[in-house]
């Protein structure tokens, strides 16, 4: 695992907010088409880590490299973006006001000026991409629905749906099931080992049951730098990682 | 053909196309009933209210303007009205260079207030102004560079909401008191007036008020079929993604910055048409129009008439200012609190405007609840209790 062959290369990275460190010299390579699962108790700073890797914040320190070229802390969320490591957020963000087509349509790869959008005419390879990734979804039947009148399932469905339109390197997955039934986590499992064949991935997420479910290398965050790190069955027999989380 | 295809936007909402019909009735029917009809008829339309159902052309077309901004890209603007003084005061400037030397000091190469002022030449910036074409041009870049550089800047700073509203009203506040100083060389506290005459027609003459009525309404249908080709493009997408969720649109690789800078500036080239279509019908521009108020009131009748609709804050312009100008008869100095009473009951009560109503009449009549399927139901439960909140 060096950083010329990873796809995501963080090391030695520290980030503090008026004093508390939520990043504490956190290492982390992510080899191309790996899946990874990020576990951790509250306050471990998963969504932190995801901010500095989209250029939301920027680390006090370390190294964050894409490609193993690009240094991302060197570039804005949209530069970021557009190097192709896109995001899915804890809450469910979809553009509630426009329809599951629309959502995937402003997602899908491509232009992103203001200008050409004004005379954008939507091509038959949009239409086809948009059609395949509404089929994966599994959200045919409710491509003309507003965004805002689908369950809380679906809307996570379709954020990862957008994701795939954006058809990014790395995919940033954070809390895919959290509020989802059992039947929802399982059909999201399915979901994310589809899409883990063709692309890198990061879960963040909670549900053991889930984790299990994906059956992929996990790490254990805590305190902002990484307790333990291997298979699910080893880190959770890590005595540590049961003191600090599973134990509670 | 890709503008065709653009502009064929414009027409794809039955609402907006109904608007561009009832505008273009009035355009044909107020120019027909004032000189057409003879004076002693009942159905004869006085002189008088001829350039007032222009200016709220005029009023209606900076709504416009202004919910292009507001209600697709959630950017309040409070100091709209600034860049419609602006394309006021460059159609001013032209008007001025008009009278040439049949002012009241009589001098042919200065506008009465720089020989009361004493002033010996004509400033650099009034050059260029005695061309039609030039001043029609400084109409259309003054707003829209200055919503370029003030858009550039604060969108760039990711200034948004409360804040950006306050430096909006700033602007127009900063820019009424800049042109009440006699130095700047507009007229300071007088404006521009006592205009003769517009590309060689008489500007009193009820021929070319009824000619500038016609313009104005052919303005506000273009400035409907824009916007709404606008806000039907995908960009239009874009934007209403960016008001919904900015920072959501920034990890799928937007700049809302950009995007926003867009509509601004065209918002301001809108307003600033505006402004330059009020001057000629109402005779004069003063530092008045830059007043924080004005901009407010944009802000009331685009309320009024519903946010994010094109043709509601059309119809809120025109009720509010036909209000103003019956309220403003008979208890004049009630009209302020009439109009904020008026604000605070929309915001509370009407939270889409009159658009919002005739959408829930609509609707209801429509689709009787009781026969939608319970998904149906539950997908307008929730509008319905927005709209009675």
């Amino acid at each position: 695992m060096s950083k010329a062959t990873s796809i995501l290369y963080l090391d030695g990275v520290s980030v503090s907010f008026d004093g508390f460190k939520a990043i504490n010299n956190l290492s982390l390579t992510l080899d191309p088409g790996e899946m990874r699962a990020i576990i951790g108790p509250n306050g471990a700073g998963k969504t932190t880590m995801m901010d500095i890797i989209t250029g939301k914040t920027r680390p006090d320190e370390g190294e964050v490299y894409f490609n193993g070229t690009i240094d991302l802390t060197r570039h804005d969320e949209a530069e970021i973006a557009m190097f192709g490591i896109g995001r899915k957020f804890q809450k469910p963000t979809v553009f509630e006001s426009q329809t599951v087509e629309d959502n995937l349509l402003l997602s899908l790869k491509g232009e992103r000026r203001g200008f050409p959008a004004l005379f954008y005419r939507k091509s038959k390879e949009d239409a086809a991409a948009i059609d395949e990734i509404l089929g994966t979804i599994r959200l045919e039947a409710r491509r003309k629905d507003l965004a805002a009148n689908l369950s809380h399932g679906q809307k996570q469905w379709l954020e990862i749906g957008m994701l795939l339109a954006q058809d990014p390197k790395v995919l940033l997955v954070d809390e895919p099931v959290a509020g989802m039934t059992d039947a929802e986590t399982e059909e999201t499992a399915r979901l994310l080992k589809e899409i883990a064949k063709t692309h890198s991935v990061i879960v963040v997420e909670h549900d053991m049951h889930f984790v299990r479910e994906l059956g992929v290398k996990v790490t254990c965050l805590h305190e902002g730098s990484v307790l333990a790190e291997g298979t699910l069955d080893h880190v959770s027999a890590d005595k540590r990682v049961i003191e600090v989380y599973l134990g509670r | 053909m890709i503008l065709a295809r653009f502009f064929a936007g414009g027409f794809r909402s039955p609402l907006v196309v109904a608007g561009m019909v009832i505008i273009l009735a009035l355009a044909v029917l107020v120019p027909v009933l004032n000189l057409a009809v003879p004076r002693g008829s009942a159905f004869h339309m006085p002189d008088y209210l001829v350039p007032l159902i222009g200016k709220y052309l005029c009023y209606a077309l900076l709504a416009l303007a202004l919910d292009l901004v507001w209600g697709f890209c959630g950017i309040l603007s409070l100091g709209h009205a600034a860049f419609f003084a602006l394309g006021g005061y460059a159609m001013g400037m032209y008007l001025m260079r008009q009278i040439g030397s049949r002012g009241v000091y009589g001098n042919p190469d200065l506008p009465d207030f720089m020989v009361f002022l004493n002033w010996k030449e004509l400033p650099w910036y009034w050059y260029g102004f005695d061309s039609f074409a030039f001043a029609m041009l400084m109409v259309v870049l003054v707003p829209g560079i200055l919503a370029l550089v003030f858009g550039w800047f604060a969108f760039r700073s990711r200034v948004t909401g409360v804040y950006l509203s306050i430096i909006t009203q700033a602007m127009t506040f900063a820019l009424m008191l800049a042109f009440f100083r006699n130095e700047m060389g507009f007229g300071g506290n007088n404006g521009l007036t006592d205009f003769k005459d517009i590309v060689g027609f008489d500007i009193a003459a009820q021929s070319t008020r009824v000619g500038l009525f016609i313009i104005s309404a052919a303005a506000l249908i273009i400035g409907l079929v824009i916007t709404s080709a606008v806000i039907n493009s995908k960009y239009g997408k874009i934007l209403a993604a960016v008001r919904d969720a900015e920072s959501r649109t920034r990890f799928l690789g937007y700049r809302p910055e950009n995007i926003k800078l867009i509509a601004f500036v065209l918002s301001a080239v809108i307003a600033g048409i505006a402004g330059a279509l009020y001057v000629p019908q109402v005779g004069i521009i003063n530092p008045g129009e830059f007043e924080p108020a004005n901009s407010i009131e944009v802000v009331v009748w685009t309320a009024v008439g519903g946010r994010a609709t094109l043709v509601g804050p059309i119809a809120g312009a025109f009720l509010v200012n036909a209000g103003k100008s019956w309220f403003t008869g008979v208890l004049p100095e009630y009209w302020l609190f009439a109009l904020g009473g008026l604000f605070i009951f929309v915001t509370l009560f009407m939270p889409k405007g009159i658009m919002g109503l005739l959408g829930l009449v609509r609707r209801r009549k429509s689709t009787p609840v009781d026969e939608m399927s319970p998904d149906a139901r539950a997908d307008i439960a929730p509008n319905a209790a927005e709209q009675q909140q």
